[in-house]
């Protein structure tokens, strides 16, 4: 059992390959219990990767991963895998909300099935994460007819109706047009505050900056570099992380406004002068 | 003349609608047979018995209806010895059995396919909240692919009623064979030409409705 000063996930040398290409090369992440860890770097760094790693949706070729207490690379066979998945809570950049279920039933199905929750039950719980996440008056719709923030926000309430010790938040913001965006990371800042354990893959620089205990930075399937938030953005060590921030955050030293931001903020008209 | 030609038309128009109702049971009871035999033969497809179920397929969705009519026809005793009783098993039913087996495999296929067209995002997530295989099959996948499926298995029915017609070949008392009968007692060109008119305009208002309503659902399915 893990005692209160062993990390809720531990990750140690991890390699994994999609056939000939390696995508993680030696990943070490530690995330302490009640922490929220982000993940930043370019696309294609293998930040999803790791996460996927973490509840055994991809299996590491090598290295080991303790997660919750469950030693995920001495797992086979997807059975083996379920116990640790009810505990630890997965958010999708696409949300994949079940299209045939109402928003009610997205988040009860899971609870009753997998954790025998009587409906009643699920039910109450399901209403109580949905004012949560402000999502309440929408219990009855279909996901088809929420936008992309609501969606967003009741695949967090359904990956909180498993009662996870731990979420993993890919990229939840990415698909988001950006109006949306601060609506899902306000809930997210919320749950961190009550001391949810967070890992989040994110392009929100100052998302990141905010909420995190540690952040670590990945490029080519190797954590470049890692370290407290205001360490990492504000003293990076490395001269590729320095690059990549210059890129992501705009000139060093000024106050920051992502160029993500501004590019999204551009009109068409601005793309026609 | 043409009044003559009418005449033999309403004269016969009852004998023509029993025909149909042949064709009409023939085809019912192919499509409920081939579609519960399709839906376990699909659902092998996602057993370790997958060859099975890809030769069952290949096999009666590569054969010649009129093959496999001939063959459950003459191949197939005309009873059965069952239980110490003897049971007819009447050519119409052999006929049924026939058009059934190539809808079997094509109800196999449309599951498949039902399947295969959920996004694998669907399964990632499913299986990211810990529900089984078979969890993720009967709480996710599945009534999914019933929508999807739909249209599909209606366009599949309305090609079986086409190929009730195949009955007459093998001796079935259906619509058809009665439209031959009517011609050669009549024998008279316009009767003749008359009846099989009658029985285009038959199976165009059999299937047409089908087709439309496939149509429509399709469109209606195609936003999800």
């Amino acid at each position: 059992m893990p005692s209160t000063d062993t990390p809720l996930v531990r990750l140690r040398d991890v390699h994994l390959a999609f056939g000939a290409t390696p995508v993680l090369k030696g990943i070490d992440l530690t995330v302490g219990k009640g922490q929220a860890v982000s993940i930043i770097g370019p696309s294609g760094s293998g930040k999803s990767t790791i996460l996927r790693c973490l509840t055994g949706l991809l299996k590491p070729q090598r290295g080991e991963l303790t997660v919750a207490g469950t030693a995920v690379h001495q797992l086979h066979g997807e059975a083996a895998h379920r116990p640790l998945r009810q505990r630890v809570g997965f958010v999708f950049q696409q949300y994949n909300l079940f299209p045939h279920l109402s928003v009610l039933d997205n988040l009860t199905v899971a609870p009753r099935k997998v954790l025998g929750l009587p409906a009643r039950e699920a039910r109450e719980q399901a209403l109580a994460l949905l004012a949560k996440v402000r999502m309440q008056h929408k219990a009855a719709a279909f996901p088809g007819e929420l936008s992309g923030g609501q969606q967003q926000r009741v695949a967090i309430a359904r990956a909180l109706a498993m009662r996870p010790e731990l979420i993993l938040f890919d990229e939840v913001t990415s698909a988001l047009d950006p109006e949306m965006v601060g609506e899902v990371l306000n809930v997210i800042g919320e749950l961190t505050e009550e001391g949810m354990t967070c890992v989040l893959v994110t392009h929100e620089m100052r998302f990141a900056e905010g909420i995190s205990d540690q952040v670590y930075f990945t490029e080519h399937g190797v954590i470049v570099e890692h370290g407290s938030a205001e360490q990492l953005f504000n003293h990076p060590g490395e001269a590729r992380t320095q690059a990549f921030l210059q890129h992501a955050l705009g000139q060093p030293g000024r106050r920051r406004i992502p160029d993500t931001y501004v590019l999204r903020n551009l009109s068409p008209y601005h793309l026609s002068v | 003349m043409a009044n003559d030609t009418l005449a033999a038309l309403v004269e016969w128009a009852p004998a023509l609608l029993v025909g149909l109702g042949q064709n009409v049971l023939i085809s019912l009871t192919a499509i409920a047979a081939g579609s519960a035999a399709g839906l376990f033969i699909g659902a092998l497809n996602f057993s370790p018995l997958r060859p099975l179920a890809r030769l069952w397929v290949q096999v009666f969705r590569n054969a010649p209806w009129l093959v496999l009519i001939y063959f459950t026809t003459y191949v197939f005793p005309f009873e059965v010895h069952l239980f110490g009783r003897y049971l007819a098993f009447p050519d119409w039913l052999k006929v049924t059995l026939g058009l059934a087996l190539p809808a079997s495999a094509n109800v196999a296929e449309i599951l498949r396919g039902a399947v295969g067209s959920i996004p694998a995002t669907q399964w990632e997530a499913a299986r990211s909240m810990a529900f089984s295989r078979a969890q993720v099959f009967t709480q996710v996948i599945l009534p999914q692919c019933f929508t999807r499926m739909l249209p599909p298995w209606m366009n599949l029915y309305a090609i079986i009623t086409m190929g009730t017609a195949l009955a007459s070949l093998v001796g079935v008392h259906d619509v058809i064979d009665t439209a031959q009968i009517a011609s050669n007692t009549v024998n008279r060109i316009p009767f003749t030409v008359l009846i099989y008119f009658s029985l285009l305009a038959l199976f165009f208002a059999w299937c047409f409705p089908i087709s439309r309503l496939t149509q429509r659902l399709e469109r209606r399915y195609a936003f999800h």
